[in-house]
């Protein structure tokens, strides 16, 4: 190969340095690929971006007409124009309330176990390839689980409690590689310096690894929680209604001691499987209404990944090393 | 070149002021990272109220034997010690299996190389090793941060803003809480490991005349990577190589007369 090229044979090896115009030349060819790239990351971006904002105003402008008041404060009904998706919303409001209450201190506390206490070992990485695997597992496989063991084992029932429990299991992965994450962030340094004032594990925990990895943590959870919000597939396995004209009782009596959790073991649906009903209608009316329930639900998700954004911003601004 | 022997000759001046007493001493110390042997039978002795200063090229084991003063290798996993480190008076060995090293790390405190507040306020930051040990009422915790902080000159330029976060001050005021969170806690020894390799020479001065100053109070084990600072802040000095504690002596003798060719070569900066 050698032998083939020009002046392969010659001892001093070519000039490197150019006249200033040779210089441009060659910075503006090398520039070209910054430009080619921008062009394509630009065009990725928009290919994203603008599937989302299509579909997203695809369904505001068909359920345009059914965005009123009215449609908040409706229970389902079999004629399209009255019915509302009062029992959704507040059936996906407790289901998401009962999936944080379990799945953030269960998931934290994993985080925080696995990296801080627990010892680096072959079981502790086997632990932590299954908790990885479990974040992929299809979640109509949850439902399942859910169905033979929460429904039927243990005997909850078809629900709220079995379908926050049932999403709690499915977002606890996300929780706790989100809480890991934020942990390692946290430079060395600082925890050393924890422990070098004499701090024990559990008051390095709880004076500083905690709220240093909160921003991280609250984010992970949010972004699990919206993506339990859109779940459909385990909560139909469990057995959730599509047409429910009535709330769980009120978590707040008149009577001591005011505070009734009867709402866990109520039915309920929730708003994913409101729409997946009002879509299987044949009545082209109910097409607008879940049209304007997926508006709603892509609404709250957003909210919820806003809210996520804001925190971490106002939390960090105060976490430096 | 010149004998040990010729060097009492030639400069009588240097005669061994009569010691000190001992406030540490390591025996037999090796260390372990896993398969590497780091320090290999280190015996040091630590003189009471005096500066003590490790010197020695990159991965010669100084950073390592100061981490084993307060058990700082217990917190990563594979780290194996042998020997013992002797803590004066009650002859406690700091490295013994029953001692916790959280009771070592209450007796010994430590800053490092990088300053590293934590994110908390100022007060907090000082008044955390207290809050550990369970102090509370603010009133003693008021008067103790203040101490901490006049000890480690700092003070003055924080009493007014005390509840800021701490990483908003330059790096060598932030050096200094770090001092004062190390002080607050009443420590027996203070180790410093490379204080002030992150910090300008303004800041670097400062901090070597708070050193000076401390050892009133305290017994001080400083890691340098700077032989004029070695010469400026420490009574003592240990010039280690690979693991193993090549010459130790006052820092006058050791640094003008050194008994081993090695150490004389390392400080003229013939090597290292």
């Amino acid at each position: 190969m050698a032998a083939n090229a020009p002046e392969s044979t010659s001892a001093t090896a070519p000039a490197v340095r150019g006249t200033t115009g040779d210089i441009r030349r060659l910075i503006a060819r090398a520039k070209r690929w910054d430009v080619i790239f921008i062009v394509l990351g630009i065009l990725a971006l928009g290919v994203g971006f603008l599937t989302f904002l299509a579909l997203f105003l695809d369904m505001l402008i068909d359920g345009w007409e059914r965005l009123r008041p009215e449609f908040f404060t409706q229970f389902p009904s079999r004629r399209a124009s009255q019915a509302g998706i009062l029992s959704a919303w507040v059936g996906t409001t407790l289901v998401m309330i009962v999936t944080a209450v379990v799945a953030v201190p269960l998931g934290v506390a994993a985080g925080i176990y696995l990296e801080e206490y627990a010892p680096k070992n072959w079981v502790t990485d086997v632990i932590e390839i299954n908790i990885t695997n479990l974040a992929g597992v299809p979640s109509i496989v949850y439902g399942l689980l859910a169905l033979g063991l929460f429904v039927y084992a243990f005997g909850l029932g078809q629900s709220v409690q079995t379908a926050g429990l049932t999403l709690a299991l499915l977002i606890l992965p996300i929780v706790i590689v989100s809480t890991r994450e934020a942990i390692r962030a946290i430079p060395a340094m600082i925890r050393e310096g924890a422990y070098a004032v004499g701090a024990t594990r559990w008051q390095t925990v709880k004076d500083h690894i905690l709220p240093y990895s909160m921003p991280g943590i609250l984010t992970g959870v949010i972004i699990g929680l919206s993506r339990a919000i859109g779940e459909t597939a385990p909560i139909i396995t469990i057995g959730a209604l599509t047409f429910i004209a009535f709330l769980p009782p009120s978590p707040v009596t008149a009577d001591f001691p005011f505070l009734s959790f009867e709402w866990l073991r109520a039915p309920f649906t929730v708003m994913p499987i409101q729409m997946f009903n009002w879509t299987s209608r044949p009545d082209e009316a109910f097409h607008a209404n879940a049209a304007a329930a997926g508006a709603i639900l892509v609404f709250m998700t957003l909210t919820m990944n806003g809210l996520a954004i804001w925190l971490r911003y106002r939390l960090r601004k105060n976490i430096k090393w | 070149m010149l004998g040990s022997g010729n060097a009492a000759a030639i400069a009588p001046a240097h005669v061994d002021a009569p010691l000190p007493p001992l406030k540490a001493e390591t025996r037999d110390l090796h260390f372990h990272y896993g398969k590497f042997q780091a320090l290999k039978g280190v015996e040091m002795p630590v003189y009471e109220n005096k500066v003590t200063a490790l010197i020695g090229p990159s991965g010669c084991g100084k950073s390592t034997l100061l981490r084993c003063f307060n058990r700082m290798h217990d917190l990563y996993p594979g780290n194996r010690y042998d020997g013992q480190i002797i803590l004066h008076p009650d002859n406690t060995d700091l490295l013994a299996d029953d001692v916790d090293p959280i009771e070592v790390r209450m007796r010994v405190s430590m800053v490092f190389q990088k300053p590293n507040p934590f994110p908390k306020s100022i007060y907090e930051n000082v008044a955390y090793g207290l809050r550990v040990r369970g102090m509370k009422g603010k009133n003693a915790l008021d008067e103790k941060v203040e101490e901490s902080l006049k000890g480690a000159a700092l003070w003055d330029e924080v009493k007014n803003r005390l509840n800021e976060v701490g990483s908003n001050l330059s790096g060598g005021q932030q050096q200094r809480l770090c001092i004062a969170r190390a002080l607050a806690t009443d420590p027996e020894i203070m180790l410093f490991d490379e204080p002030t390799s992150a910090l300008d020479p303004i800041a670097t001065a400062s901090i070597e005349e708070l050193v000076t100053e401390l050892k009133k109070k305290v017994t001080i084990l400083i890691v340098t990577h700077n032989m004029q600072q070695a010469a400026r802040v420490s009574d003592y000095t240990a010039y280690m190589y690979l693991g193993e504690l090549v010459e130790f002596g006052q820092t006058d003798h050791l640094f003008f007369k050194p008994k081993k060719k090695e150490t004389e070569d390392y400080i003229t900066g013939r090597f290292g």
